[in-house]
């Protein structure tokens, strides 16, 4: 069986290729740059942060920042570097589900509609899909979160919901043109069942499309939390959270405006990170779109 | 058209079917009684009752729903659990506000997005372009509630030239009431138009590069004619869907920037209808909202059709 990225990438020499092209692309090195800051600090939050932040330290409340504390402390003076790099975990975790929920839905049904294509099955998958779509996503993430009670589980849920249409139409369009390919042809002469053609030789060949989309979504699934937290709707106190940092310093801004600068910051350089990834994996795995797009 | 026009008023009424139930039992399968909530623990169970059958609690579960749809109908959204007032009113006061913001930020992204799409377009690969693009994803990624709360510390805190928050009425004044209206607009915009410009720019690009325009350009017009011309009207097809589009990430952003600047709109009243519980508040708005949402995107799916035929005849 032949490897199905050949299909997409230049087959000599590819790693070198690979390499070569991900330098020349500034929007892929920035963007992956980024991300990783923020995953290394989430990471590094598990073992070590400049400060506890359980502990609170009245004495030391509301310092800007200063060389003790880099980004200075907030209201009950808890260090906000190390309440940054706690909040990365909660922000990471939930869009990542969030995205994980959407390719874990949404890839089979697109699959399936994709190899039934015309049949009511198709009809009802996409009709399914276009009525989640025309919901204003965050309306229907605050009934949800109304309903069931504010908490991050909740808060992933009802951002996974809106990403199951995402995925399922983009693997749909992927799949149906893949499906008029000689290669498929060769399979169904070869006695595949439409199943295993789907997973065995669609499935491979949709994966670029699927993370360029996963890191679009992961991104929104970020501005997602960070606004659900924000009007309380996401993770609950004592998990900190991006988003209700910012709720928190609200009050404060006039005297403290460092308090709703930084976790502000934070969010900012996440998504443009992804969306910078984003843009520059495309480019990788397409390189037609490369001059047209940008 | 016609048949055009029926098949897309029919998936309009599925939709909007298919809503009202999901949000119907969604309320439906909360535990607790509201009658009980609010007589509180001492009352009698010939009042609750009696409040019960009021309320129109008493009915099976079709009879409930019915009853909710029927009412939405003619006007009637019940009365609210906590205020006793009734909830068409609540939301009629709060429509004031919440409709103007979405129109007002939505004229306003369209006039920064449209002038700046073309240029970048127009201009491509030049500074301009470069600077449309660098700040376009700047704004596509910043969340708009921070950035309102930095336009609150620069402009009302520091410079004075706004009002941190808060909303005089529109019996104060026109101006006052749209002056406190603009921070707000402008955070709401920030993000709709950035997308709204890279749409305009890659459109344009993308008519740019089509045979008719360089049979315009062979004809003898320059670039900027052929582009007004020619260009931008056959641009404005895929523009015009995402204005559209974007009103309901309006309507539905408003409900946090509300929040921010402290807006008596829809957003505000969905957060204290939530915190009091009172649930026939939260349904019927959001039921609302998402009704305005499908009616625009089946008036942009109509205006879509009256633009280009071709659209009509495939299925």
């Amino acid at each position: 069986m032949s490897d199905p990225r050949t299909d997409t990438l230049p087959p000599s020499g590819a790693p070198v290729r690979l390499w070569h092209l991900a330098f020349r692309s500034r929007n892929l090195v920035i963007g992956l740059a980024l991300t990783l800051v923020f995953v290394i600090g989430a990471l590094l939050s598990f073992l070590w942060t400049p400060y506890d932040i359980t502990g609170l330290d009245i004495a030391n409340k509301i310092k800007p920042p200063s060389a003790r504390n880099l980004l200075g402390t907030d209201h009950f003076g808890r260090d906000i570097l190390s309440m940054i790099m706690v909040g990365a975990r909660t922000s990471i975790a939930v869009a990542v589900v969030a995205v994980g929920i959407g390719m874990v839905f949404g890839v089979p049904l697109g699959l399936w509609a994709a190899a039934r294509k015309g049949s009511l099955l198709d009809e009802v998958i996409m009709r399914a899909n276009d009525l989640v779509f025309a919901f204003p996503s965050l309306l229907i993430a605050i009934l949800i979160t109304a309903i069931f009670g504010p908490s991050a589980v909740n808060a992933i849920i009802a951002i996974g919901i809106f990403n199951i249409p995402v995925f399922a139409r983009l693997t749909r369009s992927g799949a149906l043109s893949l499906w008029q390919r000689d290669f498929i042809l060769a399979a169904r002469v070869a006695g595949k069942n439409s199943a295993r053609i789907s997973v065995e030789h669609i499935l491979p060949n949709v994966t670029n499309l699927l993370i360029v989309q996963g890191t679009i979504q992961f991104s929104l699934g970020i501005l997602a939390e960070a606004g659900l937290s924000y009007v309380g709707l996401g993770a609950q106190p004592p998990t900190p959270s991006w988003g209700r940092m910012l709720a928190e310093s609200q009050t404060m801004i006039s005297f403290a405006p460092h308090m709703a600068l930084f976790p502000g910051l934070a969010i900012l350089l996440t998504v443009l990170g992804l969306n910078l990834m984003g843009d520059g994996l495309r480019d990788l795995f397409d390189p037609k779109l490369q001059r047209s797009r940008t | 058209m016609l048949r055009y026009t029926l098949t897309r008023l029919l998936s309009l009424a599925i939709s909007l079917i298919v809503a009202s139930v999901v949000i119907f039992l969604a309320i439906e399968i909360l535990p607790g009684d509201p009658a009980a909530f609010m007589l509180g623990v001492n009352a009698q169970e010939d009042t609750l009752n009696a409040l019960r059958d009021q309320l129109g609690l008493n009915g099976s579960l079709w009879e409930r729903y019915a009853s909710w749809v029927g009412g939405m109908l003619s006007g009637d959204f019940g009365t609210s659990y906590t205020y006793r007032t009734p909830v068409a009113e609540m939301i009629g006061e709060r429509l004031w506000i919440s409709l103007p913001l979405a129109l007002y930020a939505l004229a306003l992204s369209t006039l920064i997005a449209f002038p700046a799409g073309i240029w970048a377009a127009s201009k491509r690969g030049s500074a301009v372009d470069v600077t449309v693009m660098g700040v376009t994803q700047l704004g596509v990624a910043i969340p708009n509630f921070w950035f309102a709360m930095l336009m609150v510390v620069v402009f009302a805190i520091n410079l004075r030239w706004f009002s941190a928050g808060g909303f005089p009425g529109w019996d104060e004044g026109f101006w006052i009431s749209i002056k406190s209206l603009t921070l707000p607009a402008i955070a709401l915009a920030l993000p709709q138009a950035s997308i709204l410009a890279r749409v305009m720019r890659s459109a344009l690009l993308d008519t740019l590069s089509e045979d008719f325009v360089r049979t315009a350009r062979a004809k003898g017009l320059s670039r900027r004619q052929a582009l007004r011309r020619h260009a931008l009207r056959n641009a404005l097809i895929p523009v015009l869907t995402i204005i559209g589009l974007q009103f309901s990430f309006l309507l539905a952003g408003g409900i946090i920037i509300e929040n921010v600047f402290y807006l008596p709109g829809l957003g505000r009243l969905i957060f204290q209808a939530i915190s009091a519980r009172d649930l026939i508040v939260v349904e019927s708005v959001v039921m609302l909202l998402v009704f305005a949402v499908v009616i625009v995107n089946f008036a942009v799916e109509i205006a879509y059709a009256l633009v280009d035929p071709r659209l009509r005849h495939r299925r």
